[in-house]
């Protein structure tokens, strides 16, 4: 379609040099991407990673040369095929947009036409690009709806967005861009929006995808296992700048940027211990675009920061001598030991798990849906919460894992009264609260039982300062004598939670996403909370921030012996600081157990596929790849027998054959307390092997 | 969908009684019927012989039974007048009383009879509601076009010179009551003042048939407000949608601007002004009745006034149950027709 008679094929495809982006606006320019360069050969997979804000997705924009009105490019130069896209017209971009360069994105429901069929929103691609004839481009559609593993492709072709489920979207998003066989796949964060078994699928998909038809990638995202999954090579990105660039084992495992390291020192990965081996977060934060240090931006969080040095003027990238096209910006790369180990950080002894303070027995949550818009049809029951026992104790962690539609946000929502339970009995020290709302609660039950939540840009009251929220919290909670007492109290809570205490006069606008969080937690522990409920506490966070409200989370709950029930779907994270784990699926517990039990075979085939699923940033370890098909049944329309039966990969050898369709499977109690619903024999549960094994060194 | 209609028409219905109701009650407070009294006896007559007017006319029974004779569910009263003759609601004056239905309501067709036009109400309202209709139909006919193509063309680009001029225009326009905008347009395009004189400033002879000439300034006024208001609707949702996420896939598919306008973002742009659109079909009901006045064109907007000036009952009561369900149907209509353009939802 385009002259690519002048391009060879051994040559890069994407030549990015000396790159500059800014955004203007009124007051000032805003530099968003300061001298990035990068280069991807055919066929080859890079990733950028970096925090929310380093400029990833600009620069994949400005790939696109999509930068919006108020970005544009200051400097530098961004080849094609040895066609440089900044100078080109609108009308010869707009045949490079789609048709040889494609891009997927970050959220697939968003990125579809609500109002189009998905028919029509794919053959559009080769009509416009190849002028292809509307029967040929569905037809061409269906053959890469097919090609993107999606079942029944015509039904599918037929629907609207809203009708699949995100998992489809994204693969929908996904063939949209491989409609006209583009040279190069921009992903700007394909599975952040995504569970991690879907992700585990989407990205076997890329994978595959991109060896078939020899595209080359741009994937960007923040998750480094990702990367390290489906990348050759990566560049590390930090506040505008490429910060380290090299193939995927050298960056991983020989470092050559401060960065980098501090970045992998703040993910947990295995063999990570909040008591031994806590995670170690960057201190300080994520310069804004218009206050960036002197000298090396990343100076003032580094602790390898030489004064006079590293701030005197602008640091160059420089090419690691003896690695494969290894580039760091740092002055200091030949002075620092790069194996050192970290300095290690005093550990904490193990905290002492006291007696039972809430108890759930067989707690069920159902919900009556009509079928219709206006209130008419048949009546459906979607059961949220079945069958849910545990008893979680003082200053106990207990993890409550799953993906979305497992049930874990009813829970949480029975837990504080948001709900009433449909049966059951919740135990509460000494007292039933199964079917006491919170406007009926006691005030000593309210404040004794907190929630921390996923969002914190949500959460906090735009128009309220961070004080006034705090003190707000403590009138409720019956906190205090006076004003002056609550105000007291207030700043201490901002010491508790270690944010300065001028914060308490500023607005949630003016705080980041860690700060913010760290306000939420605030408010939760105001009244002293003795049950804390964490719904996703960190997964909005960027890693290095993570690590630090993780910490915070984890020596409130040392001092005040609090219970913490942790909601997530990050299993490294729940590997790193739980002490129990439970997890959920559809609405059933398929297993609990100490951490330790849960991580390590016998497993749940659930929890196996789970553990497979999840991305590691470790070159050392070795996983082995389970992939679920299909999507997790509806709640309304759950399958007979057990719930996982449809994606099961054992069921097979489940004697009598049939069972699993047949009956619920029992919660069986094997040793040392770990609790698994399967009908699975003793000898076949024996017989699993760990899914992650790390390589001997 | 069957379903959904019967719903609908059930509630509709259920309004209308309710409505009805409410208005029934107002229109026969005891001031207003001793109001009336005077009105049809005499100005000057005694209090004794307004209560014995009332009491001679039915208007001295229960509320709840008059509005039950109103609604045709319960019988209609019946009695004799002075000179010993039959009398009663559903006895007209000439027809013979031993044909008389028992029943005379609404629910039989008899709406009764204006105390201002000395004609029955069924028939007044049917008149006047078509010539509004026509009215309607041609404001409708370019408000709605015209409306949209402005509020399209601003808002594709935002902030560009198209959308500034094309913004400040709508907001003029939909900032000048027609009270102003009518007499303002009489003024320039049908006045000795101007000389121009292009237009008629009187839309009575088109109530025996439109030009332009005469219907052009009606017309106009109301549509003038209109457009503006829907411009700037659908500009808000155009720009919106503009910034939307699948706007971007669309645009680096590679799709041309033109068609990015034209097959991805009208279609979302148009499911807020619909709801908008159709909310003025009730907006018109009223809006027409300074119009109609100004323009001296008799239709359901004038009548209303007489009505209401008069202290006709019926024709009150007739005019009302007309607008509810004028306002009720196109309510049905256009939720039927949101669904259409947004297949998200669903009616079931």
């Amino acid at each position: 379609m385009s002259d690519t008679s002048t391009w060879d094929p051994s040559k890069p495809i994407l030549e990015i040099e000396n790159l500059s982006i800014s955004f203007f606006t009124r007051l000032r320019e805003i530099p968003a991407v300061m001298d990035f360069s990068c280069t991807v050969m055919p066929g080859e997979a890079m990733g950028l990673v970096g925090e929310s804000g380093c400029g990833k997705s600009t620069v994949a924009l400005a790939v696109m040369r999509d930068l919006g009105k108020n970005g544009r490019i200051v400097g530098g130069s961004i080849r094609f095929k040895g066609r440089d896209l900044t100078r080109m017209s609108d009308e010869d971009l707009r045949h490079i947009r789609g048709s040889e360069i494609a891009m997927i994105y970050q959220e697939p429901m968003a990125s579809l036409n609500p109002a189009m069929r998905i028919g029509a929103q794919l053959a559009e691609v080769p009509m416009i690009h190849e002028g292809m004839a509307k029967d040929e481009a569905w037809a061409l559609a269906r053959q890469i709806v097919a090609d993107v593993r999606l079942p029944d492709p015509d039904r599918i072709l037929r629907a609207y967005p809203h009708q699949l489920s995100g998992g489809q979207q994204q693969r929908i998003v996904i063939a949209m861009a491989l409609m006209s066989k583009p040279a190069l796949l921009i992903l700007d964060e394909p599975t952040t929006a995504l569970d991690v078994t879907v992700e585990a699928g989407i990205v076997d998909l890329v994978k595959d995808l991109g060896a078939k038809y020899g595209t080359s990638m741009l994937f960007i995202s923040h998750n480094l296992g990702l990367v390290l999954d489906v990348c050759d090579r990566l560049c590390v990105m930090y506040s505008g700048e490429a910060v380290e660039t090299g193939a995927v084992a050298d960056v991983f495992d020989r470092m050559q940027h401060p960065y980098t390291q501090a970045l992998f020192r703040s993910i947990p990965l295995p063999g990570a211990d909040k008591n031994a081996r806590p995670l170690i977060s960057i201190p300080g934060n994520f310069p804004l675009p218009h206050e960036r240090p002197p000298g090396c931006n990343f100076g003032p969080r580094c602790s390898y920061f030489a004064k006079g040095l590293c701030d005197a003027a602008e640091v160059p990238m420089v090419r690691v001598a003896g690695h494969d096209r290894h580039d760091t910006r740092c002055l200091r790369v030949a002075e620092i030991d790069w194996q050192a180990a970290p300095a290690a950080r005093a550990g904490q002894g193990r905290s002492e798990i006291g007696p039972v303070v809430l108890k759930m027995d067989d707690v069920k949550k159902y919900y009556e849906v009509s079928g219709g818009m206006f209130g008419g049809g048949a009546r459906k029951v979607v059961k949220a919460n079945e069958t849910l026992s545990f008893e979680a104790h003082e200053g106990e962690t207990l993890a409550i894992v799953g993906e979305s539609g497992c049930g874990k946000s009813t829970f949480a929502k029975v837990l504080m009264g948001l709900e009433t339970a449909t049966s059951g009995r919740i135990m509460l020290y000494d007292r039933d609260i199964q079917n006491t709302p919170i406007e009926k609660r006691s005030t000593e039950t309210v404040s004794g039982v907190q929630m921390v939540f996923q969002n914190p840009f949500d959460t906090l009251n735009p128009s309220m300062t961070v004080g006034r929220q705090i003190i707000r919290a403590l009138e409720i909670f019956g906190q205090g004598k006076d004003d002056k007492e609550r105000a007291d109290r207030m700043l201490e809570l901002l010491d508790v939670v270690k944010l300065p205490r001028a914060f308490a006069e500023r607005m949630p606008r003016q705080l980041s996403g860690g700060q913010k969080q760290r306000v939420g937690i605030a408010r939760a522990f105001a009244g002293g909370a003795k049950i804390v409920v964490a719904d996703e506490p960190v997964s909005a966070l960027d890693v290095s921030v993570q690590a630090a409200v993780t910490d915070l989370l984890m020596e409130i709950q040392r001092k005040n012996r609090t219970t913490l029930l942790f909601i997530s779907h990050d299993l490294s994270i729940v590997r790193y600081l739980s002490d129990r784990v439970m997890v959920m699926y559809l609405g059933h517990v398929v297993e609990l157990g100490t951490t330790d039990q849960v991580f390590a075979p016998p497993y749940h085939p659930y929890t196996e596929a789970l553990l497979s699923a999840v991305p590691i940033a470790d070159t050392r370890v070795e996983k082995k790849r389970i992939v679920l098909e299909g999507d997790i049944p509806s709640a309304m329309n759950p399958p007979p027998g057990c719930p996982f039966q449809t994606r099961c990969r054992w069921k097979a050898r489940v004697s009598p054959a049939g069972l699993c369709e047949r009956e619920m499977p029992p919660m069986r109690v094997l040793a040392g307390g770990h609790q698994i619903k399967c009908h699975l024999s003793d000898t076949e549960l024996a017989s699993m092997e760990p899914v992650i094994k790390i390589a001997a060194e | 969908m069957l379903k959904f209609l019967a719903r609908r028409l059930l509630l509709l219905l259920l309004s209308a009684v309710c409505i009805t109701f409410v208005i029934f009650f107002l229109t026969n407070l005891q001031p207003n019927l001793r109001k009336v009294a005077k009105f049809e006896a005499g100005s000057r007559i005694s209090d004794a012989e307004v209560t014995s007017w009332l009491q001679k006319n039915g208007y001295d029974r229960p509320f709840a039974v008059r509005y039950g004779e109103w609604l045709g569910v319960v019988p209609g009263w019946t009695g004799t007048n002075d000179e010993g003759a039959p009398v009663g609601r559903c006895i007209h004056a000439g027809a013979d009383p031993a044909s008389a239905p028992r029943y005379c309501g609404i629910l039989q067709g008899d709406w009764g009879t204006s105390s201002v036009f000395k004609d029955s109400v069924g028939k007044i309202v049917a008149t006047r509601l078509g010539l509004t209709g026509i009215l309607m139909f041609w404001v409708m006919v370019t408000m709605v076009p015209i409306s949209l193509a402005i509020g399209i063309l601003a808002g594709m680009r935002e902030g560009s010179r198209l959308d500034r001029a094309l913004s400040t225009l709508s907001i003029a326009s939909t900032s000048t009551p027609e009270y102003v905008s009518g007499v303002v347009l009489i003024v320039l395009f049908a006045s000795s003042m101007t000389g121009l004189k292009w237009f008629k400033g009187s839309a009575a002879s088109a109530m025996d048939g439109i030009t332009f000439e005469n219907f052009f300034l009606p017309v106009a006024t109301i549509a003038l407000y209109g457009i503006g208001y829907i411009a700037r609707m659908t500009r808000a949702s155009m720009t919106e949608v503009m910034t939307a996420q699948y706007i971007r896939t669309a645009r680096l598919k590679g799709v041309s601007f033109r068609n990015v306008v034209l097959r991805h973002a009208l279609r979302n742009a148009l499911i807020a002004p619909f709801t908008v659109i159709m909310l003025q079909f009730p907006w018109l009901l009223n809006g027409v009745v300074i119009t109609e006045t100004l323009f001296n064109y008799k239709g359901f907007g004038w009548t209303l006034v007489q009505a209401a000036g008069n202290n006709d009952i019926q024709l009150l009561l007739g005019c009302s149950v007309c607008a509810v369900f004028v306002v009720l149907v196109t309510q049905l209509i256009s939720d039927i027709g949101y669904a259409f353009l947004n297949p998200r939802i669903r009616i079931g």
